[in-house]
């Protein structure tokens, strides 16, 4: 029995760490935030150069052929840097589709292209995750995709979407297919690009080993994936807040030294890193097939979900005025939370699925 | 990650396993805060023979004697949750002292005191907090003068667990009133509870129980030789023995247990009609609930990797007792609300459900809050020792009352 990271694994997340730190500083996420910008050409070559879009990728297909977990130690550090760029979708959502309800053509034609980072891909999902609203949701009638679909996972720069439609069914779609239209739809977190899509006749092509499981596994994955992000967000935001309530003085000592700001912080750790297990386990559960995977991966965002909007908050309240002014930048990082807590179905709707999983086990 | 366990583990779960499916004839009746019946006793001597109770205690002294493997103790904690089978004797003598005897005691006291305690035959008191001392544990004030070969005590006690029941109590008095600090003069002292001076008085807690005393010495002469470790010495003694009591507190196991039995009273009780479970705001609580129960259980694994391969984990492992006190309380204030009024009835009432045990639960689980170091205490920990903080300013450790 062992439950912790592989050496390999806290080596991969040190290094990306120190890679990402030169990647996407602050000053970087703070330039393509200002410019209202979509697509990091430069960031995402970084990713591309470490080796993070092959992350998923079977080896056959030149990617590195790692699991479930190894994605969410890799959101983790995303999180903590801010990173505005593809990931959930185009780096471990899309090959996992591919991979496991594509024909073996389509396996060989765009695998080796994603691992490479060549081909970028959106993911629609919102729908069957965080729930459909009115006027949205995508039919595939005799082949053609009619309808809508509403925040798109990773739409800047991609050159095709994987789409779901309301019966679970998954496509492959250019993006510049007749008749979809990609409409931005510009959120307060600047870090993650998303965008809607208007289908009327497209055709793509289907992925024909498409299920109901399959659908299941990449909606737990993203989620945990998700799950992950916030952890590492989060923890940034505890770090800062520690460091500078280390340093602040006021009434004579550092403000750290008062209980009132040291129990703040405690909470937040204590919130906190409960949480990493959780995530861990969901994670392990997802590569390793067992029968409470989608319960835990449930249950991981949800928690994270709650535990970040504390964080986010507390954090702030820890800098005192200066948590809220744009300069610290702090407010990059509760802006990425606040849209994973919402992405891909807030807790209030996690906990609702968990709790039906559980009717029906119960009889 | 790997969570799989070895043949040699799961051989050994199954040696576990059986043992208990053939002995559930064996298991005894809660007996509460009171002195071990004896069917305990003999359940105790039964599992120490097994290796089931004081493994790794040395069989000199009265244990089963193995080599330490934490996942073997991890085997038989999981097993015995899942069979409901009791555990042996969990009491402050058996957590608290025999690991400090083990540690610092002198020879004669281990073999005189561990065997004994381990088989029930000798049961402890701890003699710790006072009414003056609490979380400032180290201001304690009941002092013991030297007179010839003895000491003689006067001061009070309180929060003394099962003191009216005990033969023996573990206690920190005051040897040394001129220390330099308030940490150094205290002494770790053993001595009997039928010793002239002593005066045990019932404390009667919200519960209605009385699980605590307190305890009065008027000239209580104990021999200087039942000191464990040096004289002065008693804080750095205690804190091996509170990083023990704080092992003690939130099994995660015991609270997926009461996670999954508040869904099976939410699956029974209904409210025009409608089952609680069915009741989207007490879904939502529940769930909330379990996740956390998860994650505690998840963490507890994660720390206990950490132990088997002899690491540290200071963060992870000093948030275990506040967030772990705290699911509790949440769920059996849960398993209140689910009921209404029901869920405050006496026991004795007709209508009463559960045996009227979540209200009694719920506010016991405040005292667990508060007990072994408070929750605000916990949280000076964490921010102090996990994150480093600063510490409070304390006044110089200087001399008592200066």
């Amino acid at each position: 029995m062992d439950f912790s990271l592989t050496a390999e694994q806290l080596e991969l997340q040190e290094s990306l760490d120190k890679a990402l730190a030169k990647i996407s500083p602050l000053e970087r996420v703070r330039r393509h935030a200002d410019a209202r910008a979509t697509f990091a050409e430069d960031v995402w070559k970084g990713l591309v150069d470490l080796g993070v879009t092959g992350l998923v990728v079977a080896e056959r297909f030149g990617g590195l052929g790692q699991g479930v977990l190894d994605a969410a130690l890799v959101a983790e550090s995303l999180g903590k840097h801010v990173v505005p760029a593809p990931y959930l979708g185009a780096v471990v959502l899309a090959p996992l589709a591919i991979a496991e309800a594509g024909s073996e053509a389509q396996q060989r034609e765009w695998l080796p292209r994603i691992a490479s980072g060549d081909l970028r891909v959106g993911v629609a999902l919102s729908e069957p995750t965080a729930g459909q609203r009115a006027g949205a949701g995508v039919a595939c009638r005799g082949g053609r995709l009619q309808g809508r679909s509403l925040f798109v996972v990773d739409a800047a720069g991609a050159q095709r979407f994987l789409v779901v439609d309301e019966v679970g069914g998954l496509h492959w779609v250019d993006r510049d297919a007749a008749g979809l239209v990609v409409t931005p739809l510009d959120t307060i977190d600047s870090t993650r690009s998303t965008a809607s899509l208007d289908f009327d006749g497209v055709t793509g092509e289907v992925l024909e080993h498409g299920s109901a499981g399959v659908l299941r596994r990449l909606v737990d994955v993203a989620r945990v994936v998700q799950a992950a992000d916030m952890l590492g967000a989060s923890w940034r935001m505890l770090d800062q807040a520690v460091e500078y309530a280390k340093v602040r003085e006021q009434f004579g000592r550092p403000i750290g030294a008062f209980q009132a700001v040291k129990h703040l912080c405690a909470e937040m750790a204590a919130e906190l890193e409960p949480a990493r297990a959780l995530l861990w386990y969901a994670g392990y559960a997802l590569d390793e097939g067992l029968a409470d995977a989608t319960l835990a991966s449930l249950h991981a965002k949800a928690y994270l979900a709650e535990a970040s909007r504390f964080v986010s908050r507390a954090s702030i309240e820890v800098h005192g005025g200066m948590g809220i002014t744009d300069a610290l930048g702090l407010h990059y990082w509760f802006k990425r939370n606040a849209w994973s807590y919402q992405a891909l179905g807030s807790p209030e709707r996690l906990r609702e699925q968990a709790a039906q999983l559980q009717d029906r086990r119960a009889g | 990650m790997d969570l799989r366990y070895s043949a040699k583990h799961e051989a050994f779960r199954q040696e576990v396993r059986a043992f208990l499916a053939a002995n559930t004839g064996r298991y005894p009746k809660p007996f509460g805060v009171n002195r071990p019946t004896s069917e305990a006793i003999a359940w105790q001597v039964l599992l120490i023979e097994q290796g089931y109770a004081a493994r790794t205690v040395p069989r000199q002294y009265g244990g089963f004697g193995s080599e330490s493997d934490i996942l073997e103790s991890y085997i038989i904690a999981e097993e015995f949750s899942r069979a409901r089978a009791p555990w042996g004797l969990v009491n402050q003598g058996i957590s608290m002292l025999v690991p400090t005897l083990l540690e610092l005691g002198s020879e004669a006291q281990k073999r005189q005191w561990i065997a004994p305690t381990l088989r029930g035959e000798v049961v402890w008191c701890q003699g710790y907090s006072e009414p003056g001392a609490g979380s400032d544990l180290a201001s304690l004030t009941t002092s013991a003068v030297e007179d010839g070969d003895e000491f003689v005590i006067n001061g009070q006690k309180i929060w003394t667990t099962t003191a009216h029941g005990a033969d023996m109590m573990f206690a920190l008095v005051r040897t040394e009133p001129d220390a330099p600090n308030k940490y150094l003069g205290i002494s770790y002292l053993i001595f009997s509870m039928r010793t002239p001076g002593i005066e045990i008085r019932p404390l009667k807690t919200m519960t209605g129980a009385s699980e605590f005393n307190e305890v009065f010495f008027t000239d209580v002469r104990v021999p200087k030789s039942q000191v464990v470790g040096e004289r002065g010495q008693g804080w750095a003694v205690s804190s091996s023995t509170l990083k023990h009591e704080r092992g003690m507190m939130g099994d995660p196991n015991a609270s997926m247990a009461r996670m999954n039995s508040i869904l099976d009273l939410m699956r029974a009780e209904t409210l025009d009609g409608v089952r609680a479970i069915d009741m989207p705001v007490f879904r939502q609580r529940a769930m909330r609930l379990q996740a956390r129960a998860m994650a505690m259980q998840f963490h507890a694994m994660r720390l206990l990797t950490a132990s088997a391969r002899g690491q540290g984990s200071g963060l992870p492992r000093l948030i275990v007792k506040l967030q772990a006190c705290e699911l509790n309380y949440q769920l059996s204030a849960l398993a209140v609300d689910v009921m209404g009024e029901m869920g405050l009835l006496s026991p004795d009432s007709e209508e009463v459900r559960s045996h009227g045990t979540w209200p009694r639960r719920n506010m016991f689980d405040i005292g667990m809050i508060i007990g072994g170091g408070t929750a605000q205490i916990q949280k000076n920990i964490i921010a102090e020792r996990g994150l480093g903080l600063p510490r409070e300013p304390k006044p110089a450790r200087g001399r008592q009352g200066e």
